[in-house]
């Protein structure tokens, strides 16, 4: 059966294609060295539009306003530009109301597209450009450990990880959370309460990743204006133990969190990079893969939501749960334990 | 070369999922068709395949290890006709649901005339209206293209004008659609379906049709008081294929080896459950629910007409997201038979919607899962009341009209442990008056059945009469204005071994009674103190033939809506008790 695959991976090779979501300029080159922030391509913020009725402004036909509008489409426009006229004994004009670019005239109207501003694309990893992609933006590869979560509040940003747990089982409060953390990214357990992440942007932090969020607070993490990201979903889940030892040993480096909310269809999903020097390439990871015994594997649900095993055997047709009957695997968990995981409440760490 | 479906001896269906894709394989055997054997694989439209096709493959290859035939040729596709070696299928049909739902724009001149039509259109298909445009809305025009804009729709549906009527505001309508479809680039240009007044066609096509791909489909309103979405319905599930080929990998190929035989899933359930509707009691309806991970499908059949709602994004895997922003959790943890908090549910809730294909292992989340189920499909009958559903729900949820059978969907109410889980799921959720038999497709065939039935009537007739769908039995449900232990019902079943059983029913009970599956009686109902059981008015009573399900007849007379204990202790003892007078 196929698997869902996460990536917890203490090196790697990341490669990861940014793209501007219309046509815009690609500022970088290929072959060029990027950190995480910065900007690889930039293109307009979509605005507004303004619709310039000539005709009713004025006071005369369709045909005649389209006759005195002097303006074509594609031209820049600034505040206050005379768009059409002057008309009449006592000369009246329709002049732009904002800066713009005009996008359609036609029947005595003209509309006006303006700008909101540059939308700036940023590599979110550090590392090389492998790949232009035309007026849209770039592919960039680095190597480092990489950790994919589950949930992501949109935001991102670098800083100095500082670890604040002690156990994957920990939780993370306010007590904890102080000002001498001021700019950095700070990896905590389970949050369950609000003041936790009101502190961390208060402060701010640069980054805060999570084990897992009370599913009360997500709204509240969604707001904040720091990247937020959550490696194993809602409820007091532990820190995977994987996951929990690359972070923990990386104390004191400089990662980027990339709060990037999960698409399932874009494929796109929040996490956490450390960048790391490799003296050979690493190869890339995996996307794609079945169940097999010896695969390590995260388990998603209760009872051991958030443990890791492996495999030992793939039960032949349905193992029977106090939920009901599914196929499944015999898993050895990181204890020792050993049980019985239904395969759809599985992951393959790779 | 395509084999008409009349002619298909061997069918392969293909329901491409939200979670799942499931390949089912009908066949005929002594003459009839029947189901042979369903292969399930994870559907495989997100990333990293983004190839729908990667999913059917597996599907196909698992019901080639359950079957021991051979579907898929060594280049591993399909191999539909059959060839003369007995391999492959004659024909296939294939249903899809997955993806986002298509983000959809209502435009119409009057709120509650055309626009609530071009809205009734909209919710019975994978569409959510993220944008409404009408005569009486006060914005900019330019506020108005830009609110299009943000949308970035992938169909925009107008409508407006009574045939024959209004066309000189409709235009200005269209020149707004038509400033937005211009301004949208070039791969994001939207599906546009005019379904207003027949007389504005062309001007239609002349505004729109370098602008936008334009569809046009009977007027939805054709007079002031009438809606008639048929047509309508047909176009936008056209268009709905339309955009998922383009948008998804690998459906292009397979919609070509269906013949074009490519269904949304809603609509093909929906369809079945209108041809079933034409073959039962044409005095009652005939309800189907099918519950899915991003979406929910109420479709109600009356006599061949079909009144169908897609709520998106109610469902019970992705779709929970949109549950838990309607529904207040203590309405959800209210259904629980043990104390969990409204944390843990709310935390069950958003985990599940992160991990939509998990299931539910200890009883607690099963527990939860089960208590979500029940007020999703509360939401989709209260939602359904608000619009298409609206003679067929009360606007508090639950069922307004008696419709037999209930045809219930989905793998929350299939993979249920027991038969009497999957039922009260139902009851709770839908709480049906009157007599009525709940049936469960425990095989998710309906839409696969739907989307052949058009074609071949004879394969979903033959097959419902076959094992593949599970009876879970008849259900009584008396309404009663009497007080909680007050006798409402005495009942007379009457085997044909000619032994009889005579029960006296008590208002706030749930209670079975045993008919083994197939096996028929003759109900003799008589209510007391203007106890309703569905004869036309309260007090009536009358005979009934029934046929026992899984469960036998079952007696639900908890009052309608249910009342549940105050008391959270009173509550959970007696939400276990109802669920152990149903087998556990």
């Amino acid at each position: 059966m196929q698997a869902p695959v996460t990536h917890i991976l203490p090196l790697t090779t990341i490669r990861r294609e940014r793209l501007l979501p219309a046509a815009g300029r690609v500022v970088v080159r290929a072959g060029q060295k990027v950190e995480a922030l910065d900007v690889v391509a930039e293109g307009s913020l979509e605005g507004g539009h303004v619709l310039l009725d000539v005709r009713r402004g004025l006071g005369i036909s369709a045909e005649q306003a389209d006759e005195i509008i002097e303006r074509k489409i594609g031209e820049e426009i600034s505040q206050g530009d005379v768009i059409a006229g002057p008309v009449g004994l006592i000369p009246r004009v329709i002049r732009a109301p904002k800066d713009g670019r005009i996008v359609a005239i036609g029947g005595g109207q003209v509309l006006l597209e303006t700008q909101d501003g540059l939308l700036e694309l940023r590599a979110g990893i550090p590392g090389t450009v492998v790949d232009l992609v035309p007026d849209r933006g770039a592919v960039i590869e680095g190597t480092g450990a990489l950790i994919q979560a589950v949930w992501g509040n949109g935001h991102m940003d670098v800083g100095m990880l500082t670890v604040l747990l002690e156990q994957p089982t920990d939780e993370l409060t306010v007590d904890r959370v102080d000002v001498s953390l001021r700019g950095a990214v700070v990896l905590g357990g389970y949050c369950g309460q609000a003041d936790v992440l009101q502190t961390a942007a208060e402060l701010p932090l640069r980054g805060l990743i999570l084990a897992s969020l009370a599913g009360a607070l997500a709204p509240l993490a969604a707001r904040l204006p720091i990247p937020i990201v959550v490696l194993e979903g809602f409820g007091r889940i532990p820190m995977n133990p994987q996951a929990y030892k690359i972070l923990t040993t990386n104390d004191k480096r400089e990662v980027t969190v990339n709060a990037e909310p999960m698409d399932a269809m874009r494929g796109t999903r929040p996490e956490v990079i450390i960048p790391l020097p490799a003296t050979s390439k690493p190869p890339l990871p995996r996307d794609t893969d079945i169940f097999a015994p010896g695969q390590t594997v995260r388990i998603l649900r209760a009872p051991y939501a958030g443990m890791t095993g492996k495999i030992i055997s793939l039960k032949s047709g349905l193992a029977s749960f106090p939920g009901g009957n599914f196929p499944a695997a015999m898993v050895e968990l990181e204890g020792g334990e050993q049980t019985a995981v239904p395969l759809a409440n599985m992951e393959i760490i790779a | 070369m395509t084999i008409s479906l009349v002619d298909a001896e061997t069918l392969l269906a293909v329901d491409i999922g939200a979670v799942n894709t499931r390949a089912f394989l009908f066949d005929v055997a002594e003459g009839q068709y029947r189901f042979v054997a369903v292969g399930m694989a994870p559907t495989t439209a997100s990333a990293p395949y983004k190839d729908v096709y990667e999913g059917v493959r597996l599907a196909v290859e698992r019901l080639q290890e359950i079957t021991g035939r051979t579907l898929l040729g060594e280049d591993e596709q399909l191999i539909v006709p059959a060839l003369p070696d007995g391999s492959g299928a004659d024909a296939l049909a294939l249903t899809l649901s997955a993806g986002p739902p298509l983000h959809a724009v209502a435009i119409g001149l009057l709120d509650d005339v055309s626009l609530e039509s071009a809205r009734h259109l909209l919710d019975a298909t994978y569409a959510s209206v993220a944008e409404a445009v009408g005569l009486n809305d006060r914005r900019r025009a330019d506020a108005q293209i830009d609110a299009i804009l943000r949308v970035r729709p992938d169909l925009i549906v107008v409508a407006g004008g009574t045939d024959g009527g209004a066309t000189r505001s409709i235009i200005k309508l269209l020149e707004i659609v038509g400033l937005a479809a211009y301004l949208l680039p070039p791969e994001r240009k939207p599906e546009v379906l005019f379904a207003g007044n027949a007389a504005m066609e062309a001007k239609v096509r002349s505004t729109l049709e370098n602008l936008a791909t334009v569809h046009t489909a009977a007027n939805i309103r054709p007079a002031f008081d009438l809606e008639d979405l048929g047509p309508a319905q047909v176009a936008a599930r056209e268009i709905y294929t339309r955009v998922r080929t383009r948008q998804l990998g690998g459906l292009q190929m397979l919609a070509a080896h269906s013949g074009g035989r490519l269904m949304p899933t809603c609509d093909a359930f929906g369809r079945m459950i209108r041809f079933i509707s034409q073959l039962y009691d044409p005095a009652k309806g005939v309800l189907g629910v099918d519950l899915g991970a991003s979406s929910t499908t109420l479709a109600a059949g009356f006599a061949g007409r079909l009144t169908m709602s897609v709520l998106h994004p109610f469902g019970i895997g992705e779709g929970l997201r949109g549950v838990i922003k309607e529904v207040p959790i203590a309405e959800i943890s209210r259904w629980l038979p043990m104390h969990v908090s409204d944390d843990v549910v709310l935390d069950y809730a958003m985990h599940k919607s992160l991990y939509p294909a998990s299931l539910p292992v200890t009883l607690e989340d099963l527990a939860i899962e089960q208590a979500l189920a029940r007020e999703v499909i509360r939401l989709a009958s209260k939602w359904s009341a608000r619009n298409n559903g609206r003679d067929v729900f009360f606007p508090e949820g639950g069922l307004a009209k008696i419709c037999e059978p209930i045809i219930a969907s989905g793998a929350v109410l299939a993979q249920a442990p027991t038969v009497g889980q999957s039922l009260i799921m139902l009851l709770d959720g839908l709480q049906p008056i009157g007599i009525t038999t709940f049936v469960l497709d425990q095989n998710g065939l309906t839409a696969a059945l739907g989307a052949t039935a058009e074609l071949n009537a004879l394969l979903p007739v033959q097959i419902l009469e076959t094992g593949a769908y599970l009876n879970l039995g008849t259900v009584i449900s008396p309404v009663s204005p009497a007080h909680y232990g007050t006798p409402i019902l005495r009942m007379k079943v009457t085997h044909e071994s000619g032994e009889e059983n005579r029960i006296e029913v008590r208002q706030g009970t749930l209670g079975v009674v045993p008919l083994p599956v197939g096996h028929k009686a003759k109900l003799t109902l008589e209510p007391l103190h203007r106890t309703d059981v569905g004869f036309g008015r309260a007090g009536k009573g009358g005979t009934v033939r029934v046929v026992g399900g899984a469960l036998g007849l079952v007696v639900d007379a908890r009052g309608r809506p249910i009342q549940l204990p105050a008391d959270a202790s009173r509550r959970r003892e007696m939400i276990k008790k109802w669920q152990w007078a149903l087998g556990g």
